[in-house]
């Protein structure tokens, strides 16, 4: 089976390309890049004004699948994926059941592969049930598939536990992923402390929380060798301790969710649960650090933090509204935003939502190699879309961006070759 | 759309409309014994004060003088824009008093209707008498005056206008059509 | 019309700028969002309404027929019952509803409450509830008229109109006084609401209050910010002191009432350092020899049960103001 994406832009930032190219795919792999291939007997996809990328990959999702398919599952979590542009999603194991043994990676990963349209790379819990006592089988749960441990949505509290996390993950050559957040110092905040939040009358969570957890696991990483991976950094404060602890040559990798480089905590004026999120809408402060640490590299990847919630559970008062919102749908457009605003340029756009996250993951994807598996993503990068909460594909309609008018999104998904999104 | 104004009373004939009622008020009422004076905000207030000014030149004795606002017995609120409420201050008893409601002009009645309500709810007079002094007709309610300063038949559509000067003596009544 | 109205107003001895305005908002969520020229004619309309509350007979037929339910997810007896007086002075049916527990825990969403609520067809929806935001939540979603009566530590707007209508009738206007508020800032709406109130009508506010009752970022509020109560008070004309509670949410922000009240009391002859005429304010319930020192609650100065009464005319207002004139349905 052969097909030819004909006459696109190719942006492949692990290759440094960004020219004219055809790509032909045989079987499901990437068989050539050159100017002009002869289509012979191939399936020709005209890709002229569009960019062809290596399929996203999103390395923080939340599919919900097992235990909240009410929220998301891993079938329209990944058609959700798929009409974004994004070809690969890690999924964090905060589910019912918590993928913290085999049994859950092995679902999670016979389930996407049965009926996603994504790849669906798992990460295990660091923890037994997330509850900080006892570490998961990480030797066995790596084998049968998961890339990383986290306890996200949660800190690891126990200095201790966090400890003995990272040097057992050590072992087995995979990374945590930290959800740094001090829970004593959130202390029943809703949004990010400052004037915003005392003007609205909500309790704050000050950016302290997030620092002072960051600082103790970089320095454990560093103190233990291991890799550390920060998740949804959203602070001044954290971005510069990571800068930091990787001039030092901590082995630290971290995300920024377009959220977070985004909105400020001015977007909870109206009081809106869709602007709920943990961490929190930061200051504009923060904002510009965050797309300062995207320029500068010391951020790796873009990351959505996808977190489908059910219209009951955000339509309630902001104070008992859950945290989260989708973002699969709207990555894409929102990070090409930044090379409008000359924050980034194409390429380095495209390395955070691909080959970057996929090194940190430790995934064959996110590149255009020769032999790679046929992962790509077409992209309009001019088409203005309105974003309809209605109209997304999520389960879940959460989304921060509802109403805006966004610039660019995928017109073709491929996934091993086979087209799994078209519009 | 130009509007067109007749002049129907000068200060003068204000002035005269005004003694004529006094001295009906007290004829009618022989004398001022219990007699008060209730103006509904804001012209009739001002006339009222006119008029306790009247009967005090004729008898020699001022007689009591309060004001009313209507606006909280009005029966239109939904449709209403404005919904400045004025102050009521009549800072003595009503009980078996004579209560001269004293208003500018008189419409459909249905003022007269709230402020007689008013009236009610801050006590109860032996007997209330409506002195007016433009009626221009067009009545909506069973309300007769009792004394007119002057009966002017108008068209719906046509608007009265009393002018009142800085220090809220009346000055001119005039007729407006558009 | 028009031309009857601008002669009217030249001979108006009061309500002159008030009558020249139109002011009949659908919702009362907050003060933020009302003009100085709007707190004013709420103010004045509250002053008109005065008077009713002095007859024998204390009852307007105004909201004849209009139905308003009092949704109270707090205890509060001192601003329900106000707001129930208010509502029986202007001859509306008033009927109480008191929930408890976050409504996550019943089951039942706000909204749903809320919309239950509406079906029975009120006017007028006066709510009281832990969550900031939840007023302004509910006036979103139904199409009656909702009245803030303090939600979380967002607002409480007739308690700073009825303040701000107090000290008008004490100092004449509000523009240029020095008003200083001690005690729980983090926590009050009341303070918030007063923040904004009190600097729309020109005065100048200073806060006081223990550094755990301090919330970040007040001062962009516009207020000055002071850790100790002496220097807040100082010169100052209105002192307003707010209830204090050891706790919030569980969290400890004093080590001890007795401690609180020697650095933050009102007490002994700290007010000789405000200015001779000042006065002194407190929302109510008041803890005796805590916020406020026994001879200052029996004080000439303190002008507490002023702001009880004109408590009730503001609430009037309010619940006059919100039933006039035409409204469109979501406004
Ligand atoms: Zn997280």
């Amino acid at each position: 089976m052969k097909t030819l994406i004909k006459s696109g832009r190719v942006v492949d930032p692990a290759n440094k390309i960004d020219e004219k190219l055809d790509i032909l795919v045989i079987d499901g792999k990437i068989a050539e890049l050159a100017a002009n291939i002869d289509p012979g007997d191939a399936d020709v996809i005209n890709a002229a004004g569009l960019i062809v990328t290596p399929g996203l990959v999103d390395m923080h999702t939340h599919l919900r699948d097992p235990g909240y398919e009410y929220k998301e599952d891993i079938i329209s979590g990944s058609c959700a994926a798929a009409a974004g542009g994004v070809t690969s999603v890690a999924c964090m194991p905060n589910t019912s059941p918590v993928n913290d043994n085999l049994a859950i990676t092995k679902y999670i990963i016979n389930k996407a592969q049965a009926q996603g349209s994504a790849n669906v790379f798992p990460i295990g819990s660091i923890t037994k049930a997330m509850k900080g006592g006892t570490l998961t089988e990480m030797g066995e749960l790596k084998e049968g598939g998961c890339v990383g441990f986290s306890d996200d949505g949660l800190p690891v509290v126990d200095g201790e536990m966090m400890r003995r996390g990272l040097e057992y993950a050590n072992t087995f050559g995979v990374p945590i992923f930290t959800h740094a957040e001090d829970l004593s110092l959130v202390a029943g905040g809703s949004m990010n402390e400052g004037p915003v939040a005392t003007e609205l009358g909500l309790k704050g969570i000050p950016w302290v929380a997030e620092d002072a957890v960051t600082a103790r696991d970089i320095m454990l990483a560093e103190l233990t060798g291991a890799h550390l991976h920060v998740c949804h950094v959203s602070t001044r404060g954290s971005i510069a301790q990571v800068r930091h602890a990787k001039a030092r040559g901590v082995r630290i990798t971290c995300e920024a969710t377009p959220h977070h480089f985004m909105l400020t905590d001015e977007a909870v004026r109206g009081y809106n649960a869709n602007f709920k999120m943990n961490p929190p809408l930061r200051s504009q402060d923060d904002v510009d650090a965050v797309r300062a640490g995207l320029a500068d590299g010391t951020i790796d990847a873009i990351a959505t933090d996808h977190a489908p919630h059910h219209i009951d559970e955000k339509n309630v008062e902001f104070a008992v509204a859950l945290n989260g919102v989708v973002g699969l749908e709207t990555l894409l457009p929102l990070t090409l935003k930044l090379v409008s605003e000359k924050v980034l340029d194409l390429s380095q756009a495209i390395a955070l939502v691909t080959c970057q996250p996929a090194d940190i993951l430790g995934i064959d994807r996110g590149t255009l190699t020769v032999g790679a598996v046929a992962d790509m993503t077409l992209i309009n990068p001019n088409k203005e879309w309105l974003v309809k909460a209605d109209e997304l594909h999520s389960k879940s309609k959460n989304t921060a961006f509802s109403g805006q008018t966004l610039r660019g999104y995928a017109v073709r998904t491929i996934l091993a070759g086979k087209t799994v999104f078209e519009r | 759309m130009a509007a067109e104004e007749i002049e129907i009373l000068d200060s003068d004939g204000v002035n005269r409309a005004i003694t004529r009622i006094a001295h009906e008020i007290l004829e009618k009422n022989k004398g001022v014994e219990d007699l008060v004076l209730v103006g509904i905000r804001t012209g009739g207030a001002h006339l009222a004060a006119q008029l306790q000014q009247k009967i005090a030149e004729i008898e020699g004795q001022d007689v009591l003088f309060g004001t009313i606002d209507v606006t909280l017995y009005r029966d239109d609120l939904a449709s209403r824009n404005n919904l400045a409420v004025g102050l009521t201050d009549i800072p003595f008893p009503l009980g078996d008093r004579k209560v001269i409601l004293v208003d500018d002009v008189l419409f459909t009645g249905r003022t007269i209707r709230a402020a007689m309500e008013a009236v009610m709810d801050i006590g109860r007079p032996e007997l209330i008498q409506l002195a007016i002094l433009i009626d221009r007709g067009h009545r909506e309610l069973p309300i007769r005056p009792d004394y007119i300063g002057r009966n002017l038949p108008t068209a719906r559509n046509e608007q009265i206008e009393v002018d009142f000067d800085d220090r809220n003596t009346a000055q001119a009544v005039h007729l407006l059509r558009t | 019309m028009t031309v009857i109205l601008l002669r009217l107003f030249i001979y108006l001895e009061l309500d002159v700028e008030a009558i020249s305005m139109s002011f009949n908002p659908k919702h009362i969520l907050g003060i933020e969002s009302l003009t100085a020229e709007e707190i004013n004619f709420i103010l004045d309309t509250a002053q008109s309404f005065k008077e009713i509350n002095t007859r024998q007979i204390k009852k307007v037929p105004t909201l004849r027929g209009k139905t308003i339910i009092n949704l109270f997810y707090e205890a509060s007896t001192r601003t329900r019952t106000s707001f129930e007086i208010a509502g029986k002075r202007l001859s509306a049916d008033t009927v109480n509803i008191s929930a408890s527990g976050s409504s996550v825990a019943k089951g039942e969403t706000l909204e749903d409450t809320a919309k239950n609520i509406q079906a029975m067809h009120p006017d007028i929806i006066v709510m009281r509830h832990n969550a900031s935001g939840s007023c302004q939540y509910l006036a979103d979603r139904l199409d009656c008229s909702v009245i803030n009566a303090g939600d979380g530590m967002h607002e409480h707007p007739s308690q700073a109109l009825l303040d701000a209508l107090t000290i008008r009738e004490h100092k004449g206007s509000i523009a240029g006084l020095t008003v200083a508020i001690v005690g729980d800032i983090t926590h009050s709406r009341v303070v918030r609401s007063n923040i904004y109130c009190l600097n729309k009508l020109g005065a100048r506010v200073r806060l006081a209050g223990p550094g755990t009752m301090l919330p970040p970022g007040i001062e962009k509020m516009g207020c000055e910010v002071f850790n100790n109560l002496e220097d807040a008070i100082r010169n100052a004309d209105v002192v307003m002191m707010l209830r204090i509670q050891r706790e919030r949410q569980g969290a400890p922000l004093i080590p001890s009432v007795r401690e609180y009240a020697r650095f933050f009391g009102l007490n002994g002859n700290k007010m000789e350092l405000a200015k001779k005429d000042a006065i002194v304010m407190h929302p109510g319930p008041i803890n005796r020899g805590v916020e406020l020192g026994t001879a200052i609650a029996d004080g000439s100065q303190n002008v507490i049960l002023d702001q009880v009464e004109n408590g009730v005319a503001v609430r009037m207002a309010l619940l006059y103001l919100v039933s006039g004139g035409e409204k469109l349905k979501g406004e």
